[in-house]
């Protein structure tokens, strides 16, 4: 299989936003995904958000790491340039892409495994230098397009193949964020649009480091024992081909819920997720408050999502240091070339 | 002084060398720079040369100053007179002075006749009791010891003293106290050695004369960081490593001089110190990808970790300039040292069939060049390109050619579609080889509303950046990447030729900061009569004369500062050449490669080849 182009008719009645653009000119090809992934979920909000906005789709760059949460970007915005980089360093290639053209949207797309085992380094310090961008982490615990291995993300105690347990603390990705400096942390999950969609569009309108960390469960690889859609049991029954084909498509797995109330979601691992959607009234801009909330969420077992941090004056790369407002892109031989005049001083000074 | 000399003094004028030795951290860098800046206001050309440790203060230091008015900055081998000031080490150095040299020392403590050497000249003048009786301050005391003894030495150089004060004048604009404490501790030194030593008791002379002529003095990294300025780079991403540091830190500062709106004070580039190299790198080819002209600089350890990231720039054909400053071996290797060992790592950076252009700049005058014409050939290209420097040329001042730039000069953008172009409905495949030169078209993000969009990854892709694992459309696109690297022979700098004075079978091949020596080492053998002609590579693809001039010899010399023949093994594999053809000249200890050994090595093969030395034809 190579690639699957989407149809492009459009229906004459689809309603455009403002700038002409209607819902299916944000999409991309057609998802080589598991049937149900939540990341094609996200994926769809992605569309959702960024039709709404009225953003003009080639004004956006889409990058991503390695993972099938990286694969995603080529299922939205398919006028928008791409970039699929490598694994764990999406965040130094979008922060140069960043410094060459200031006026662009840069939207990065990683996975947990991408984010938090290999990339760890570069998502602290890519939050660090406060670049203007939305972060997405596409969260489902495991390392999808390996086949169901732990990612550091997993919670500590959870079970694996052949019953291992994961006996390393899980990295909440939202805690880093907020402690290396970002200043938009959200968490939501794939399958409440409601929820995302919003939290997508404002991340978009914050101009400064902006992450989102999308709980977004694997269809495929459930590790729970005996279950017959287990890692271990499709290792043990098709050894030999061991491909995604075996894997028979699920619905997605879909939450909808009220502000400051709970819901538990069953996972395809069999475990159960209880989310807890922070309060009308919750203070997203105590910073300290945001890290203590997300402790206590965490204590009762429960994972908090909605908007957790947000520093409504942030601070951005292109301000730190100063930079031109014109694209560094653009800027000609007028302006970057001191000329030879120059030169002829400089090499008389070296004389 | 002490008891006689045994055998006679060496006499020379406009050619010697001086080492000082000291330790690191004790403000002697710029005093020895001093000595070696005076003499060439004299007009003389001089080499220096640190050699310095991993260290930030305590360990030994040394810098060795070439004096030669022939005009040789390789460095020579052997020392004339040794300066020196570092007791720790004092055995070795006096050890490795020529017979019948020199020994410059701080006499103020006695030392048994048993330190020194029956055949060379001792020349003590007690620095620390001048200094002491002057000074009290412990931090003024330090630093005018080593004023003083470049006072001492321009007496027994006949150095002159006005030239030394004038650098003052220069180096301390504007705070004439500075200035005159400078001069008070260079006197001190001069009239004790007026008055002490004996007229006669330094050989070794410098003579005013007209040989450096318009050239400049100038480190290669402050040299390519200059480059990359006029070649319009915008964007720096760099991680601290020895010798590359002073690179990007130069170009931070040539910057905020030469590169803010004048109006608003903003700054028209970006300097990123990233977390690591993988950063670097990565920041680099994001910003290339997006159209912005971008480098980094780094040294071996930094590229083994820009591996996967340069494999990824060549695949997915992202321009990207990396400027490696080559050193010794790994971080616990000699990170202080020289050498010309990344050759291979660099060329055949990454996963699967890779190759890079390398340019192989040989002072700084062509560090700037090449830095410059990088940029271009990276948009051109449009893919990673390697400068090839080393320690040697990059933090070392060396005389070189003045900076010349031609303001008529236009960036070189390379194949980038634009909206109009996309608009007036051009075909747009990224990756469709239109031209016939492997060179394909692309677009910038950002560029057209609803035209040239595509997703760029490595090599799962056919000719119009859609998703393709069929097998036909990778080994498409690899010959495709083949013949780009064939079009970038005829774009690199060509290779330089030096022929003999008549038709030989004998050829000589070396490249990068080996060429000082090396033109020395020429020029020897050309007086001996011995026939060799020379190629100096200034970059890989090795374009097609290199193979020309290979085959019209018998025997290749490849001269380089590394173990394992490099750039010979490229050579054999990328030009089909018999290795039996190429005789390795290798020097690998971490210092700078000597005439003496390129010497050594050579005629030593051609006495093995039966070479007799051609009968000079009477005039
Ligand atoms: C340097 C490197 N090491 C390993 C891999 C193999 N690899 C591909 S995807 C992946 C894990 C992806 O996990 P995650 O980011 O969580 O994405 P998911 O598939 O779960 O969405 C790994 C280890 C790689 N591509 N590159
Ligand atoms: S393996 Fe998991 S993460 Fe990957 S596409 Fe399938 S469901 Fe999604
Ligand atoms: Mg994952």
């Amino acid at each position: 299989m190579t690639y699957i182009t989407k149809p492009k008719l459009h229906h004459p009645s689809l309603p455009k936003n403002s700038v002409g653009f209607t819902r299916r000119d944000y999409e991309g090809r057609v998802s080589t995904l598991c049937a149900g992934c939540g990341h094609d979920s996200i994926s769809a909000s992605i569309v959702q958000a960024c039709y709404e906005l009225a953003i003009e789709p080639h004004r956006v760059a889409k990058l991503s790491g390695i993972g099938c949460s990286s694969k995603a970007p080529t299922y939205f915005l398919g006028a928008s340039h791409g970039f699929n980089t490598v694994h764990g360093r999406m965040p130094s290639v979008l922060t140069g892409a960043y410094l060459a053209n200031r006026e662009l949207i840069y939207l990065g797309v990683s996975g947990d495994g991408d984010s938090a085992s290999i990339g760890l380094g570069q998502f602290a310090h890519v939050m660090r230098r406060g670049v203007n961008m939305v972060y997405i982490v596409m969260n489902n615990g495991v390392y999808g397009l390996t086949k169901g291995q732990f990612s550091a993300t997993a919670d500590k105690g959870s079970v694996a193949k052949k019953g291992a347990v994961n006996n390393d603390s899980g990295i909440d990705l939202a805690s880093m964020a907020i402690l290396m400096g970002a200043t938009f942390v959200a968490r939501s999950f794939s399958g409440d649009k409601h929820q995302l969609v919003p939290l997508i569009k404002a991340a978009i309108s914050h101009p400064g480091a902006a992450i989102l960390d999308v709980i977004s469960p694997c269809v495929a690889f459930n590790n729970h024992k005996g279950s017959t859609r287990s890692y271990d049991y499709v290792r043990e029954h098709n050894e030999a081909v061991n491909r995604l084909d075996f894997i028979t498509g699920q619905a997605p797995i879909t939450a909808e819920y009220a502000p400051g109330t709970t819901v538990e979601v069953r996972q395809p691992n069999g475990t159960t997720l209880r989310l807890a959607k922070i309060a009308p009234d919750y203070d997203p801009s105590d910073k300290a408050g945001a890290l203590a909330y997300i402790q206590e969420k965490d204590r009762e077992g429960e994972v908090a999502t909605g908007l957790l941090y947000l520093d409504s004056d942030p601070h951005d790369l292109h301000g730190n240091i100063r930079t031109v407002q014109a694209p560094l892109n653009s800027l000609d031989e007028e302006t970057l070339c001191p000329g030879s005049d120059v030169l002829d001083r400089i090499n008389a000074a070296l004389r | 002084m002490r008891q006689a000399l045994t055998g006679t003094a060496l006499t020379a004028t406009n050619d010697f060398v001086v080492k000082f030795a000291n330790v690191n951290g004790s403000g002697s860098a710029s005093a020895n720079e001093l000595f070696a800046r005076s003499i060439l206001r004299m007009g003389v050309p001089v080499s220096p040369r640190n050699i310095f440790p991993s260290n930030i203060q305590g360990l030994p230091t040394w810098y060795e100053v070439r004096v030669s008015e022939d005009g040789y900055l390789g460095r020579r081998g052997g020392i004339d007179m040794i300066v020196a000031m570092n007791p720790e080490t004092w055995e070795q150095d006096i050890a490795e002075v020529a017979p019948g040299g020199y020994l410059f020392y701080d006499s103020t403590r006695p030392l048994p006749p048993s330190a020194f050497r029956d055949d060379v000249t001792t020349i003590g003048v007690p620095l620390t009791a001048i200094t002491n009786a002057t000074y009290s301050d412990p931090r003024q005391r330090q630093l005018f010891k080593n004023i003083i003894y470049v006072g001492a030495l321009s007496v027994l150089l006949d150095i002159d003293p006005k030239v030394i004060e004038s650098l003052f004048g220069e180096q301390f604009k504007g705070k004439e106290a500075l200035i005159d404490s400078n001069v008070k501790a260079l006197n001190l030194g001069r009239d004790w050695a007026q008055q002490n030593l004996d007229a006669g008791i330094c050989r070794l002379k410098v003579e005013a004369r007209d040989k450096v002529g318009d050239r400049i003095f100038v480190e290669g990294n402050a040299a390519a960081a200059l480059g990359c300025v006029y070649g319009g780079a915008t964007v720096c991403a760099w991680y601290p490593i020895t010798p590359s540091s002073s690179l990007a830190e130069a170009f931070a500062s040539y910057c905020r001089r030469y590169r803010h709106d004048p109006e608003t004070k903003e700054a028209r580039y970006a300097v990123i110190q990233a977390e690591d190299e993988l950063a670097s790198i990565g920041m680099v080819i994001g910003a290339g990808w997006n159209g912005a002209r971008a480098f980094t600089s780094t040294s071996g350890p930094g590229i083994s970790l820009m591996t996967e990231f340069i494999g990824l720039a060549y695949f997915a054909e992202i321009p990207a300039t990396i400027i490696n400053v080559q050193r010794g071996g790994p971080s616990t290797g000699m990170p202080t040292r020289t050498q010309q060992a990344d050759l291979l790592s660099c060329a055949y950076a990454s996963n699967g069939d890779t190759k890079h252009v390398l340019l192989f700049p040989e002072d700084p005058r062509e560090c700037f060049d090449f830095s410059a014409a990088a940029l271009d050939l990276a948009d051109r290209l449009q893919t990673p390109v390697f400068v090839m420097t080393d320690l040697d040329i990059g933090m070392n001042h060396r005389l070189c050619e003045p900076f010349a730039w031609d303001d008529a000069k236009r960036m070189d953008r390379g194949k980038v579609m634009t909206a109009e172009e996309l608009e007036a409905g051009r075909d747009f495949g990224r990756y469709l080889d239109v031209d016939g030169d492997g060179i394909p078209y692309r677009t910038l993000p950002g560029t057209h509303k609803s035209k040239g969009a595509f997703f760029t990854r490595g090599t799962t892709k056919n000719a119009y950046a859609r998703y393709s694992e069929e097998g036909s459309d990778y080994v498409e696109n690899m010959e495709r990447l083949l013949r780009k690297f064939d079009t970038a022979k005829g774009l690199v700098p060509q290779p330089i030729v030096r022929e003999a004075d008549s038709p030989t079978r004998y050829g000589a091949l070396y490249f990068g900061s080996t060429s000082p020596a090396m033109t020395e080492a020429l020029d020897r053998l050309q007086a001996d009569g011995l026939l060799v002609d020379a190629m100096r590579l200034r970059a890989f693809p090795f374009p097609d004369q290199v193979r020309d001039f290979i085959l019209a010899h018998d025997k290749v010399f490849v001269v380089e500062q590394n173990r394992d023949g490099q750039m010979r093994t490229m050579l054999s594999t990328e030009l089909g050449i018999d290795p039996a053809r190429l005789v390795p000249v290798l020097h690998y200890d971490g210092t700078p490669i000597t005439a003496h050994f390129i010497l050594g090595e050579i005629r030593r093969r051609l006495a093995q080849y039966h070479v007799v030395p051609l009968e000079r034809a009477v005039s």
